[in-house]
């Protein structure tokens, strides 16, 4: 996940320099000289001048400070690098989510969200022990909650609420 | 009086009241689990606010931000694991008081005082809010767009981090309400022929994205937190009083400070700990004592973040600026609950806010018995374990998006996207809550930027021209100049040291930031710090492999630094004296023996001070090398007894010693202060 100041900074600028373009292609409001193109332009300007300047590393140093006065307050074992497999780990959470966002519908809330907990508590290193109940528990809590107190329309699917 | 007697029967209301209760608790438990942030308790509350009534849904965001920023102190003084961001600044005192036995009075201080900032947060919100009420009235588009682009700048300016990376951010949270159809021409933009995202990306989304799933991400990427042991507490309150009275200086210091910063947009309660924090310690008689389990820096750091928190209200109902991530959501809510922010709030529901002044003062006051409970609960709750907590904290952001973005599941694709780019830009430097700032201000900035330049007929002239327009300009302008300026006085200092080096030793400054400081290498794996029970003279699980030589070093060297307490200054002791001549014989020290021996028994005991531990590096620039080794080898919790097996060699080779094995000086200076000073 840590990217180059020059991979972050030239993908800002070129986002900038769509928008601008973008934004400058966009129709005008009959009869009025600043219509919807002028905000997108000027904060597209914007985004280039920044992602030009942080590719030349400028206010770099500003961070190195911050980070050196971060490291001066972290635990000596917060500074241990995690594996690298971990941080690959950390985007099970929105693929999580985007399963959830594909498969409510059809699998219905309460199968979706279980198998949603189960691989989430896996991935946090729980033992069978602690993430079956979970993951039979939770859903069922969160169902009472959003369903009967919220009222939020949660979808059904295979497996109808009991309720 | 009739409006104050409105609001608090409006307040007195059965489920306003159940709303606190269960809210108060809610936050408690979110402020203590390390990792969750106060931020985060209010983005997940919202999906449930929709079905209260406004001043119920208004009470349960007061009072569980202000639970979780006060809760977050505890696993801090316990573990040394900050609950919420907001509480990493004070961390290691209150740690401190604990490994010396005091974990009792570090709590009270912890709750005492939080309640009492958040007290005088409250009646500075009274008193500020209604005042600039009225000279809001007479603000038109121009004066609102510079006071919009002023709060932007200033979310950029506090961030810590590059300056550039900040606007960066900022920038594109302004690019991300662009989407939609909700612009001036009332064409799409940016929509790429997706009817999603024809209404544009909704902000709680967005915000449950950055704030909730980045976390659980985050957390996915860190290793478990250690256990709490189950320790038997003594009376919370107990001298709470006596400590009122010692230091009354302190904490109104603390109130005003935090009640500054929150006014400022995007400056929070975790800000306002760190600034306050440093004011403690600068202004302190006894700066030395900061970082061995002192009062005082606990006392106005704790006072601080939650005064912030009411104060960073202002804003919010007045112009729709956010103090703080907090009200950046709180401010989602008003607007849900008919509550549109604007002056005018401050007249025609008069009562409404009458009732939020009381519903903040009442939960100020709940939170000592709620917190003392909290507090005999801290071994349960800080130990649930994340395996548990974590997952249903995701199910959580899938419901509750899907739950206020109009029951779309669209919200939820949104949730996923926003978690991982607000994950990168963490992890790359870019200060996600400028980007939040941006997203929540963007359409009020764009509307009132365009309707101004219509007005004007597309001149800038009117917007610098009006006389309280062309001050908030200036005002923008300097705080987007502000890092630039900064940076050039520091590089002529610099320059002018440099050209005059060799003659009398310049004072060490205590201003701006200074050149890089090299980056410690990560010190390898060993067992979390000793707990107060750790036997005596040995700290618990200290490698064996430490440097004998280092060990007694560190250990005369915390002796000598506790030695000279009780307010006067230690004197500069026996074992620095002998290692400056020696480094002075080695030639790498050019300067005054008395100026280095101030500079080193300063910068022993100002670690905690930002600023200063890294202007340390460049206050002795000749001999550099001996102060990369000292901030190489500086520990978390005392600096003297590295500093000393750094300058007891020649100081090439304790940068080498000390880049080889940062683990020997660094873990034996942590270890050996708790137990001499028992001594």
């Amino acid at each position: 996940m840590q990217l180059s100041d020059r991979i972050t900074g030239s993908a800002l600028a070129a986002l900038g320099a769509a928008a601008f373009i973008y934004g400058s292609k966009l129709p005008p409001v009959p009869g009025q000289q600043v219509g919807p193109s002028a905000f997108p332009m000027v904060v597209g300007a914007g985004l280039v001048i920044c992602g030009s300047l942080i590719v030349f590393g400028i206010g770099r140093h500003f961070e190195e400070v911050a980070e050196a006065d971060v490291v001066s307050h972290a635990t000596p074992e917060e500074l241990v690098p995690v594996p690298t497999w971990r941080n690959w780990l950390a985007l099970l959470p929105p693929a999580l989510l985007a399963f959830y966002a594909l498969a409510s519908e059809p699998l219905g809330f309460l199968p979706t969200t279980a198998i949603m907990v189960l691989l989430c508590s896996f991935a946090f290193g729980a033992k069978p022990k602690l993430a079956v109940p979970l993951a039979i528990i939770a859903p069922f809590m969160i169902n009472l909650i959003f369903l009967k107190l919220l009222r939020v329309p949660l979808p059904g699917g295979m497996l109808p609420f009991p309720w | 009086m009739d409006t104050v007697i409105k609001a608090f029967g409006l307040v007195f209301q059965f489920d306003v009241m159940i709303a606190i209760v269960a809210s108060a608790f809610y936050g408690l438990t979110v402020g203590a689990l390390p990792g969750l942030s106060a931020t985060m308790a209010t983005a997940l509350l919202v999906p449930v606010t929709f079905y209260l009534s406004p001043i119920a849904a208004i009470a349960t965001i007061i009072t569980a931000s202000a639970m979780a920023i006060f809760s977050g102190d505890i696993p801090g003084c316990l573990l040394r694991i900050p609950g919420t961001p907001a509480s990493a600044a004070y961390t290691d005192e209150a740690y401190a008081m604990t490994r010396k036995g005091q974990a009792e009075t570090a709590l009270g201080i912890c709750l005492w005082f939080s309640a009492l900032g958040g007290i005088a947060g409250t009646l500075s919100l009274m008193l500020i809010a209604p005042l600039l009420a009225e000279m809001a009235l007479s603000f038109s588009t121009y004066e609102n767009f510079w006071l919009a682009m002023l709060g932007l700048m200033c979310s950029t300016l506090v961030a810590r981090s590059s300056p550039i990376k900040a606007i960066a951010a900022m920038l594109l949270g302004l690019l991300i309400t662009c989407i939609g159809i909700d612009n001036p021409g009332g064409v799409p933009r940016f929509t790429f022929g997706s009817t999603n995202l024809l209404g544009g990306i909704e902000v709680i989304p967005a915000l449950v994205g950055v704030f909730a799933l980045a976390e659980v991400m985050r957390s996915l990427t860190e290793r478990d937190p250690p256990k709490i042991e189950n320790r038997k507490l003594g009376s919370i309150l107990k001298g709470q009083w006596k400590l009122t009275k010692e230091y009354p200086k302190q904490q109104t210091r603390g109130n005003i400070v935090g009640i500054i910063i929150g006014v400022l947009p995007g400056a929070g309660a975790d800000m306002a700990a760190w600034v306050s924090y440093a004011m403690a310690k600068r202004f302190s008689k006894t700066p030395e004592k900061f970082g061995t389990g002192h009062p005082e820096g606990l006392i106005e750091a704790g006072a601080s973040n939650n005064a912030s928190l009411a104060s960073g209200w202002v804003p919010a109902l007045l112009f729709g600026i956010p103090g703080d991530t907090i009200t950046a959501i709180a401010i989602g809510v008003l607007y849900m609950k008919g509550l549109n922010p604007g002056p005018t709030l401050f007249t025609s529901q008069a009562e409404s806010m009458y009732a939020l002044y009381i519903i903040f003062i009442l939960g100020n006051i709940i939170m000592i018995p709620f917190g003392i409970i909290m507090i005999r609960l801290a071994s349960k709750v800080v130990g649930a374990p994340r395996s548990a907590v974590m997952p249903v904290i995701m199910i959580f952001c899938a419901v509750g998006a899907f739950a206020t973005a109009g029951n779309n599941l669209f919200a939820v694709w949104c949730v996923a996207f926003f978690g991982v780019f607000g994950f990168v830009m963490e992890k790359n430097g870019y200060p996600v809550a400028a980007m939040v700032l941006g997203i929540v201000m963007g359409t009020m900035v764009e509307q009132n930027f365009v309707t101004s330049l219509i007005k004007s007929d597309g001149s800038v002239l009117p917007f610098f021209d009006r006389p309280v327009s062309s001050v908030l300009a200036a005002m923008t302008f300097a705080a987007l100049l502000w890092p630039v300026f900064a940076w050039t006085r520091d590089w002529l200092k610099g320059r002018r040291r440099v050209v005059g080096g060799g003659g009398a030793p310049p004072p060490p400054q205590r201003h701006g930031p200074a050149p890089p400081p090299p980056r410690p290498p990560p010190p390898p794996p060993h067992p979390p710090p000793p707990r107060t029970k750790a036997p005596n003279g040995r700290g618990g699980g200290a490698p064996r492999r430490a440097a004998g030589a280092a060990r007694r070093a560190a250990a005369r060297g915390a002796a000598g630094a506790r030695g000279g307490g009780g307010g006067r200054r230690p004197p500069t002791p026996h074992f620095l004296r002998k290692a400056m001549k020696a480094a002075i014989a080695s030639g790498d020290f050019k300067r005054s023996p008395k100026w280095r021996a101030s500079v080193a028994m300063v910068s022993a005991t100002a670690w905690a001070e930002p600023r200063f531990s890294s202007i340390l590096v460049r206050a002795s620039d000749s001999g550099g090398r001996a102060a990369s080794a000292f901030a190489l080898a500086r520990p978390a919790s005392s600096a003297v007894p590295s500093s000393v097996t750094a300058l007891t060699r020649p100081a090439a080779a304790a940068v080498s010693a000390s880049k080889a094995s940062p683990s020997i000086s660094s873990s034996a200076a942590f270890f050996e202060p708790a137990t001499s000073g028992s001594r």
